[in-house]
């Protein structure tokens, strides 16, 4: 597959201020990503709240700006200019937010939403808006009669079908999707996911899933990068993940996941990720780390390649993968 | 089996409003025997909340019961007044970040409680409390009586609001779904807690969900919801591994575990003042007869208290459904 997306040594300060006698220094929210993204593929990112997956996503769009590092769209370096500019550069990457329903203006039908975004993109004659919304409603499955109602009326399922089709009339190469399925009930976020696979087939899109639900990831994304802190520390196809996580991170963070069996074994983690104004020394994840070592507390693990398609930021990944770990508390549904 | 501990029979709740009368629920019947976890499960609009409200007697000014008994250790809540349990039920909110003053120090909150519900001095108040917060593992439980809720992170939050309703000692704890504003890693720690509380002080527990990943780690037994009523009910184990009724087998399809049902169910689930004649599912369900329209189906005993309420729960659904 075509590489339609690179991040190289992303870095992103929030919060720098400079006073004329004061600095305040920022908070690194991601800090050194790299990242590759295939044509057509569906990257997922996962971590825990505050691990930076959707300050990544707003640098990547262009909302927020990098303070180092570099971004390259379909083979040219969108990075390194000013923020109006780095918008404009990035307009085929569009993002959906995770409240689809608190992004349209409830005072305007929706048909007037559909249309401001084709306004601001140039798009200004009333018939060729009329034919794109049209086109648009019917592929995202929604009655084109919806766009005389108003916010309020749209069910949470509607919601994700509005919010997919404002950004696809903008006809994107990428799209960012902020937990699609957060706050869905099960029937209906297998329906958001089913359209969200036609979608791409039929308008040859590229997904960048942000998500903190381990099954559904599991289920839609080809290839997944694990954050920590401002960090990716694993990175690699889905399966090969799922299958064999090598970060301990990561086999926590999957094991933390319920599943219908009920079972739930694999290290627990314990305590909350530390502030990203305290960040711990050498591996940021050694204080939480059930195999952490001496070493780790001092020396930052590079990230490294495992396999041809995997890469890992850890000193010790080829420990206790053999080891036989403990189950806990053992599940209920199985006695 | 021992006398359950929550009894519910044949309990309907009314909401009066602008477009009619609501019927929320509608004939509940499941109970709760003492040291037992209970999962209710079901989408949004089936119920569960207002399930909960109803066991706890928070339930809107504008609802009625119009039938139904509610005995939590053998009385009839309805008849008597919720005062009888009072101090007796401890609840679980959802939501860790809304559910404390956060101008008041969270050990003042929980002491206020305790001041109205439980005998003993303020002194004796703290004093049990510290002992709470060792036992739900919040760090520095003499410390965490001074602080302010912003001062705790979600997860801790969250052990705060559990060490609360268990302040009074209660033999019921009931939960509305108190791990979906958490991550996935403090979610299995608050699960863990949970459990081991559980089987500690032989509580039971009442849990609402609609996360059947969560309902499996946690509940032995489970009541599915659908529109108002009970469509099935059984051991956690059973249901999840051989589900009877329609709605839960087209429902589990689409969990993305099992992920052979990306179809979604067809259809909605109907508004509360427009609930379908018959069983309420018929219109969205693919094996549906022309009696399902006319008749509430009868509650089937399928194997050993796994309870299924459709008749035709042998069939096979048909494949479109599950593609």
């Amino acid at each position: 597959m075509r590489e339609i997306l690179r991040v190289t040594g992303l870095e992103v300060e929030l919060g720098k201020r400079r006073g004329l006698f004061r600095h305040k220094p920022g908070v690194r929210a991601v800090d050194g990503v790299d990242l590759v993204v295939h044509e057509g593929g569906i990257l997922g990112i996962v971590g825990e709240s505050g691990c930076g997956k959707t300050t990544l996503a707003r640098t990547v769009l262009g909302l927020q700006c990098e303070s180092e590092g570099r971004i390259e769209f379909s083979g040219h370096v969108v990075s390194g200019v000013p923020a109006r500019q780095a918008r404009r550069m990035r307009r085929a990457i569009q993002y959906v937010h995770q409240d689809p329903g608190a992004a349209l203006d409830p005072w305007w039908r929706l048909g007037a939403s559909l249309a401001e975004g084709l306004a601001i993109h140039g798009v200004t004659d009333r018939a060729e808006q009329k034919a794109r919304i049209a086109e648009i409603m019917q592929a995202v499955g929604l009655d084109m009669a919806m766009t005389e109602r108003y916010p309020h009326e749209l069910s949470g399922g509607q919601q994700r079908r509005m919010g997919l089709a404002r950004i696809l009339l903008l006809r994107p190469k990428i799209v960012i999707l902020d937990e699609p399925t957060a706050g869905l009930d099960l029937s209906v976020q297998a329906s958001v996911l089913r359209l969200l696979y036609d979608l791409r087939d039929r308008f040859g899109l590229t997904y960048i899933f942000i998500s903190h639900d381990l099954s559904v990831v599991r289920r839609v994304c080809d290839r997944i990068a694990v954050m920590y802190l401002g960090k990716v520390v694993e990175e690699g196809n889905a399966s090969d993940i799922f299958a064999a996580p090598r970060h301990p991170y990561t086999r926590a963070l999957i094991a933390a996941a319920p599943h219908l069996d009920g079972v739930q074994e694999g290290p627990m983690l314990r305590g909350d990720p530390p502030s990203l104004r305290n960040v711990p020394s050498g591996c940021r994840f050694h204080p939480r780390c059930p195999i952490a070592q001496p070493r780790c507390t001092s020396e930052e693990p590079s990230f490294d390649s495992i396999s041809e398609n995997q890469r890992v930021a850890c000193h010790y990944w080829q420990e206790g993968i053999s080891e036989k770990q403990k189950p806990e508390g053992q599940a209920h549904a199985t006695l | 089996m021992t006398s359950p501990l929550l009894s519910i029979q044949d309990l309907s709740v009314h909401i009066r409003g602008d477009a009619g009368i609501a019927r929320i629920l509608d004939g509940i019947t499941l109970s709760v025997p003492p040291g037992v976890t209970m999962g209710v499960v079901g989408e949004s609009g089936c119920g569960k909340s207002t399930l909960l409200r109803a066991v706890l007697g928070i339930l809107p000014r504008n609802a009625s019961i119009p039938h139904g008994k509610l005995e939590f250790k053998g009385k009839d809540l309805i008849k008597v007044n919720w005062a009888a349990a009072r101090g007796r039920i401890g609840f679980v909110p959802q939501d860790p970040y809304l559910s404390l003053n956060p101008v008041f120090r969270a050990g003042d909150q929980i002491l206020e409680i305790m001041r109205k519900h439980a005998p003993g001095t303020r002194k004796d108040h703290a004093s049990t409390l510290i002992d709470l917060f060792r036992a739900v593992q919040l760090p520095d439980p003499e410390a965490a009586l001074a602080k302010y809720p912003h001062q705790f992170s979600g997860g801790q939050r969250q052990r705060l609001l559990i060490a609360a309703a268990l302040a009074c000692a209660p033999d019921l704890l009931v939960a509305d779904e108190p791990t979906t504003a958490l991550d996935v890693t403090t979610q299995r720690e608050i699960l863990a807690l949970l459990r081991g509380l559980v089987s500690d002080k032989g509580l039971s527990l009442l849990f609402v969900t609609h996360d059947f990943g969560v309902l499996a780690a946690l509940c032995d037994r489970v009541t599915v919801l659908y529109a108002g009523r009970v469509v099935e009910s059984g051991l956690t184990s059973d249901v999840l591994r051989n589900p009877q009724h329609p709605y839960t087998r087209l429902l589990l399809a689409c969990h993305p575990d099992r992920a052979v049902n990306l179809l979604g169910i067809p259809g909605t689930v109907p508004a509360a003042t427009q609930q379908p004649e018959g069983c309420r599912f018929h219109p969205r369900c693919p094996i549906a007869r022309a009696a399902c329209s006319k008749e509430v189906p009868p509650v089937t005993e399928f194997a050993n208290s796994h309870l299924v309420a459709c008749p035709w729960y042998a069939d096979e659904l048909p494949e479109q459904a599950l593609a």
